[in-house]
Parts: structure tokens; sequence; C-alpha cells
């Protein structure tokens, strides 16, 4: 039952007057208020604060420990009062949440205590209203990291059914899995270490040769140079081919950021090994080698702050571009007016407006280098405030950017905080929903357990099967079931209707059990047999090809006959009427129908009205739960 | 430049401003009823002192604020119907008890339209449901209109039931509700008519009795 609209059932039934002009079946009869007390009000009496409430109030929500009867255990027959020995700030808001229909977190509650009154009285978090629902999460969430955190060594438990790609996956995402992953993850480290380094010493000028000029090691020791940078490709292809082996999705895995950072690192050997010597792209080949320096990038999956700096980069480029396009900006303004400035003096550095750029950039960020200096008194104005504003310029967008960063790295926190309760948020929406129907569907089981046993007179079984729905409950299920009626079709749970869907494509096959009535009506109400999965419920699947004339007559019948839909039950005499006694029957009985229990083993009724229960398909044989539908699906056929 | 890109930063904030100035101005005006006396809902309605008292605690306990407005009230009656979607009914619904169809129903509408249906008159009640089917309150109902409604209730069951429900289902139930209440067979049903044909059929007339002790 929907929870918190408690109030407004009785509205919602009372306007259900509205579907009986149109409903063509006689509706259900409505549940009886069995004991009609007066709302009272209730004491708690929570560690000695007394709380007072309505009884009304603790029952809109049948499914906690407040408002089900599950209260009674705390009930002191002295005081008259429920007695709880339980935190009563906590309890403020959990009783709160019964007045408004809202549950909030209170900030000064620790969040475990908070979860744990929770369950004591038996309310899902999941109710927590939107104001505070992130505050609580967060809360938890910080919690179980703080709990996480403690307990490091249990969590990267390894699952038993990972297959070998999985594994390797697992390890290359986090080192800490394994040992031979670790292993693995300062190779790689130690080894982009080693390409960087020796990039860099290549270069370097090293011990003097006879001959005058000082030439680089690269140069001297070629080959030794050659083998690391050979070895180190060798280790960082492996690597990426492993990666490309392991990747859950290997397309994704190419587009990837460092993938493509891992290709540029060794494409430069390979395009080496490829190119001649030849005079011409020896040049471009230089070029390339610069590429090598990309390696350094690799180490950004060793290291965590250098993945968020990138992020927070990405995410700040549109600020980062505004900062640039202002600078350009005043670059050009300046570098204009200093070249149309300095155009007089002679043997000016300001050539062209392109070479003013040098000089701007150097004045606005204060560097100064002193290779471009005006010499005109006009340029050296413009250049003192070009100065100036690039004192400005430059240091006011930083903060700027710097807040920028911050605000963007939180937002993007949130907005997929928002995503995943959005999500959530729905999926309890889904649940609740389909538990509501669930519940109605499991009600409508029971109740016509109930109505058999009735038939079969066991005092004990019905007793014992007797769920104590509440009033509320069982008000709601007559709500719903009145609606059936109304439309003459049936609510079912989605595996059922899937079922029917998948028979009702099929043909129709002649059931053995048909041809023993020799009668249409009876047959056809073998479909509501299908309401409980029973294996043969295959039987009767698409009565609707065959028998539609039959059924037709029979809807006929049905809807002249305005009869008493008296909750009698039909006696099982009437398994010896005739065919349209017996469908005037069936309109009359509306729940028992036993006339359509013209079939092999009629006495095995008591035994299987025990034994059925909605859980457990039995082959029982199709008699006892031919009931309520049977009217309904006559009119149907129409 | 500076000063440009504080231009720019500035922008958005003035929409959000402004967006917001309008959303204040929509919550001051939001409605705060407060009902007629208790004594004269006492002498209008067909309900006692207590059954008064119950009724508003309830319907002030889900709309504090005293009226309840056509989204609010889809939602609610939506919670009672999961399988299916009953907002289109719950419009119809909403029409009918908004008697002075100003777009809310406050507590009198809520209790004028309950005392009708829950302690009226036969007549009453069937005038009440003639008027819901009515959605055009002409003192007509067209097979159009009655379609409507039709197709409003199936809505309600959704999509898994049994037997499945078929395109022409509502369209078939029109029909069977005009061969039954459409006496002169000129393709509308009046008051009269409805009236009659309800007296006449001792199902409805059962099931208008079915709601009595709902309070």
């Amino acid at each position: 039952m929907a929870t918190g609209v408690a109030a407004w059932l009785p509205f919602a039934r009372a306007a259900a007057i509205g579907w009986m002009p149109v409903a063509n079946c006689p509706m259900p009869p409505a549940p009886r208020e069995h004991s009609k007390k007066q709302d009272e009000l209730i004491i708690l009496n929570v560690s000695g604060r007394r709380f007072q409430t309505w009884r009304t109030t603790l029952d809109r929500y049948p499914d906690t420990l407040l408002g089900s009867t599950e209260k009674e255990f705390f009930y002191n027959e002295e005081t008259k009062e429920y007695f709880f020995d339980r935190d009563p700030d906590a309890f403020r808001s959990v009783l709160n949440f019964y007045r408004t229909g809202k549950l909030h977190y209170p900030r000064y509650e620790c969040i475990s205590a908070f979860d744990e009154e929770l369950a004591f009285f038996g309310i899902i978090p999941e109710i927590i209203g939107d104001c505070c629902y992130e505050e609580y999460k967060d809360r938890k969430r910080e919690n179980a990291e703080r709990l996480m955190d403690d307990q490091e060594e249990n969590k990267d438990s390894k699952l038993p059914n990972m297959n070998f790609r999985e594994t390797m996956w697992r390890a290359f995402e986090n080192p800490h899995t394994s040992t031979m992953a670790l292993v693995f993850y300062y190779v790689t480290g130690f080894f982009i270490a080693v390409s960087v380094i020796t990039n860099v010493v290549e270069t370097v000028p090293c011990g003097s040769t006879p001959n005058q000029k000082d030439v680089p090691c690269g140069e001297r020791y070629t080959v030794a140079f050659f083998c690391m940078d050979t070895a180190c490709v060798m280790i960082f292809t492996v690597e990426y081919l492993l990666r490309l082996f392991a990747a859950p999705s290997r397309y994704r895995f190419m587009r990837s950021v460092m993938s493509i950072i891992d290709v540029v690192a060794i494409l430069p050997y390979y395009i080496g090994l490829v190119m001649t010597n030849n005079e011409d792209v020896s040049g471009a080949f230089v070029t390339l080698r610069v590429f090598r320096v990309f390696r350094i990038f690799k180490f950004s999956r060793h290291s965590q702050g250098l993945r968020i700096l990138g992020y927070t980069l990405k995410s700040c480029a549109s600020e980062l571009g505004f900062l640039l396009f202002s600078l350009t900006m005043a670059i050009i303004i300046f570098a204009t007016v200093m070249f149309y400035a300095e155009k007089g003096s002679s043997s000016s550095k300001f050539t062209s407006i392109p070479a003013s750029f040098w000089y701007t950039i150097v004045t606005m960020t204060t560097l100064g280098y002193g290779d471009m200096v005006p010499k005109t008194i006009a340029g050296k104005i413009f250049g003192s405030i070009c100065s100036l504003s690039g004192v400005l310029v430059i240091a006011l967008p930083v903060p700027v950017i710097v807040s920028n960063f911050s605000r963007i790295y939180h937002q993007n926190q949130r907005a997929d905080k928002r995503r995943a309760q959005k999500k959530a948020r729905l999926a309890r929406i889904r649940i609740a929903k389909k538990g509501s129907s669930n519940a109605y569907l499991q009600s409508k089981r029971n109740g016509l357990l109930n109505e058999l046993l009735d038939l079969t007179g066991s005092e004990e079984e019905e007793q014992h099967m007797n769920k104590t729905s509440s009033l509320l409950e069982s008000q709601h299920h007559h709500l719903l079931h009145c609606l059936e009626k109304t439309t003459a079709h049936e609510f079912v749970d989605e595996q059922l209707f899937e079922q029917n869907c998948i028979e009702g494509a099929q043909f129709s096959r002649s059931p053995s059990l048909s041809s023993q009535e020799g009668f249409t009506g009876t047959c056809c109400t073998h479909r509501s047999r299908k309401r409980i999965p029973l294996p043969n419920a295959s039987l009767s699947t698409t009565h609707t090809h065959t028998h539609t004339q039959g059924l037709q007559e029979l809807s006929a019948i049905h809807i002249q006959c305005g009869d008493q839909p008296s909750l009698s039950t039909s006696s099982r005499s009437s398994l010896n009427m005739k065919s349209s006694e017996r469908s005037r029957i069936n309109c009359r009985g509306q729940q028992i129908t036993t006339a359509v229990i013209s079939l092999p083993s009629p006495t095995n009724f008591p035994p299987d009205g025990d034994g059925h229960s909605p859980a457990n398909p039995i082959p029982a044989p199709p008699t006892i739960n031919t009931t309520t539908s049977s009217n309904i699906v006559k009119v149907s056929a129409l | 430049m500076g000063a440009l890109m504080v231009i720019f930063s500035l922008q958005p904030k003035q929409k959000r401003k402004r967006r917001d100035s309008v959303e204040d101005e929509l919550e001051l005006s939001a409605v705060r009823h407060r009902p007629e006396g208790l004594e004269q809902l006492e002498a209008q309605t067909r309900f006692s002192r207590k059954e008064l008292q119950i009724l508003y605690r309830g319907f002030k306990n889900e709309c504090p604020s005293g009226v309840v407005n056509e989204d609010t009230f889809k939602d609610i009656y939506s919670q009672f119907f999961p399988q299916g979607d009953a907002s289109t009914y719950a419009h119809f619904l909403f029409n009918a008890f908004d008697t002075d169809h100003d777009g809310s129903v406050s507590f009198e509408d809520f209790v004028t339209g309950l005392s009708i249906l829950l302690r009226g008159t036969v007549q009453e009640k069937l005038n009440w449901a003639f008027n819901l089917y009515d959605i055009n309150k002409d003192g007509y109902i067209t097979k159009e209109e009655m379609l409507d409604i039709m197709k409003a209730i199936y809505n309600m069951m959704g999509k898994c039931t049994y037997p499945i429900l078929k395109e022409e289902t509502p369209r078939q139930h029109v029909e069977i509700f005009f061969q039954k209440m459409d006496k002169n067979k000129d393709g509308v049903v009046t008051i009269d008519e409805f009236i009659d044909c309800c007296q006449n059929d001792e199902n409805i007339m059962r099931s208008m009795q079915l709601f009595e002790n709902v309070i």
C-alpha cells in the first residue's frame, strides 16, 4: 500500500462510485471494519520522554514497527503506554516521519546511531526526504570509507569465477591486488624512468674525444643507447599489447587517452626502424624523436595526482581558453601600438607587428628579457602602460581560474552524486510500485484460498491461512478488485502476462480435459487456472480461437443475468446441473463456481486445498482454481 | 581585459536571479486556504462534527496549504493504482470535484463531494456520476466523452492484465453502455435516461450502496 496517502483512501473509494454505472459485472463486497473504534491518543514513552499521537497517524505506515501489531510487544499494561528503551532525540525524527510523511536526517546525529534507530523502528532509509538525502548519503559514504580504510586488506578478495582476462585487467588497473601486479607496476615505472633519463642524457655532451668538438653522449655510445631504447620499447610494447588483450572493451580502450599516449611513445622507435638512413627524411626522423618525451606522461598511470590535474585542466578548458583569448587581444593591441610608436626610430627591433608580439608577451608577463626595448618616448610610454596592464591582466584571472577549478571539481562530483541519487530514487519508486501491486496479487491468491477453504468447511486451515492484513490493505485491495470488475479484466503479474502473450500466439490445442465435459463453458474457464502457474496450464492455451462461439453465447447469457452476486458458495451438487444453469451459477457465484469441477478427481479437494499455496505450483487437478474469473472470462470474449 | 571576463561570468548569474525571482513570486502567491467554520460545513454536508474533524486532519496533513492542485491530485490518486497510469482518470475526477472550476480543490469542495458520494441519496450519487462522465458539462454524454472516460479507466489497469487488453475493448464497453442507457437511440445519454436506466439495474443499485461505511 502506498505509504503516506492512507488518508486519501476513503476518498479514492468514494470516487469509485464513478465506475459503478459503467461496470457490467457485479462488484465484490466491501471489507467490513471489524473493530470500529474511535480514533484515540496513544502515549509513547521513549526512555522517559512521553510522546503522544493519534493511533491513525501511526497506522499510516503499516509496515513499520509503530504501525503494525509489533508495537504491542512494547505495551505496558500498568501505565497503559508503549515503552521504548531508545534514544528520545532520534525518536523525534521517527515520529515526525509518521506525522508529515517525510523522514528528515538531523545533522547533529551520528550516522550509524540514526541508522540503528531506523532499523529498529522498521523504517527504510531510502524514504529520507530530498532535503536531507544528500547529507545523509554523504555522511554515510564518509563513514563507510573510514571503515573501509581500516580494513583494506580484506577488500580485494579475488572473486572465484573471474577468468584469466578479467584477472589481468584487474591487476593492471589496481596494482595492489596481487604481488605480480605490484611487480609489473614497479617494473614499468622503472623502465619509464630509465627511458626518460636516457633521452635526457643522450643529449649531454660527455667526455672529449680527440676531435675538437664535444659530442653528445648519444652519438658517442650509440650502441648502448640504442640497446637501452630497444629494451624500453620492448617492455612498453609488451605492456600495451597485454593491456589491449585484457581490456573488457577493446574499442573503448583504444580510444582512451592513456592508450594514445602509449602508442605515441613507442611509435617513433618503430618508424625509425622502418625508415632508411635517407638524408631527406632524417630531419623528420629527428623530429619524431621529440615524441619520445611523451613517455613521461605514462607516469600518470602511476600517479593519482597527475590524473586529477589532467582532469581538472580538461574541465577548465573553457576558462583557460577565455584567458588565452583575452591575452591574445591585449597582445595584439599593444603590439600594434608599439610597432607604430617605434616605427620612426632607426635600428628598431620592432620590425613588424608579429615581431612586437614577443616584446608584448615578455613585458606583460613581467619577464622583461631586455632583448627588445623601445627607444622613442612614445614607445616608452606605451611600454610602461603595457607592463602595468600586464600585471593586472595576468594577476586577475588566476584566482578566478583557481576558484573555477575547485568549483568545477566539486560540481562534477555533485553531478555524479545527483545522477546516482536519481537512479536510486527511480529504482525506489519502481520497487515500491511493484511491491504494492505484488501485495495485491498475493492477497488475491490468499483470498481465493480462503474462499475455497470456506467451501471445504475446514475451519482450522482457514484460521491458519488467514493472514492478518490490515484494514487499510483490505480496503485498498477491495478498491482494485472493483476496478477489475468494472473493466472485466484482471491484474496479473509480469511473468504470467508474458506467458499468456506467448501462449496466445500459439495455436490452440484441444485439451483432453475439455472433451470430457463436452461443454465449451467449463473448458474455457480452465483459462482461469493460468493465474497460478501450474505445469499443465499449457493445456488451456488459447480457447479463444476455438471456442469463441460458445463464449459469445455464454457472455450473452451472462449479461442478461443480473442475478444476486451473493457470496454464497454454490454447493457441489451443482456438478450435475445442466449447461445453462451452470452458466447462470457462474454469473451468480462470483467467487466460487465449483460447478466447473466436473473433472477427473473432484474428491481430491481438501488435500489440494491444503497443499496449494501460491508459491509452489503443484500439479493439482485443475479444479479448485477455476473460480473467480469464470464470469470475467466470458465477458471478455466479446 | 579582466573587466571583459568579469562581464562574461556575471551573465549567467543574472539569468539565474531572474528565474529565482519568478519562483519567489509564485511562492508568495501560493494559496493558503482556510476553510469555513466547522458549524457551516456541518450544516452544508451530511457529516457529523467528529467525521469532519477526522477528514480535515487527514486533508491538512497531506496538503498543508489547504488546497489540492491538479498535479498533486494526480500524484496521490496514482499511488493507489501502481500497475497502470491513473493520470487521465484523475484529471476527470479532479474536474468532477472542482465544482467551481478554479483549478484547485479546497476542503469545502472535497467534503461536499464526499458528502454526496458517501451520504447522498441514490439520485444524488447518480447525478454525480453523470457529472463525472459528462466532460464538457453540457448535460449530454456523447460516445466520445464516454470513450475518453472508458479509456482512462482501462489505462488504470496497466499492461499486465488477464485477459490481455485489446485496442477495441474500451470501445466495445462503450457500445454496451450505450445499448443499455440510450433508450431513444439518439446517440447521447441524457441525465433522465441515465438515472432511469440505473435505477432499473439491480447490480448498479446494489453497488451504489457499497461504500456506505467508508468514513
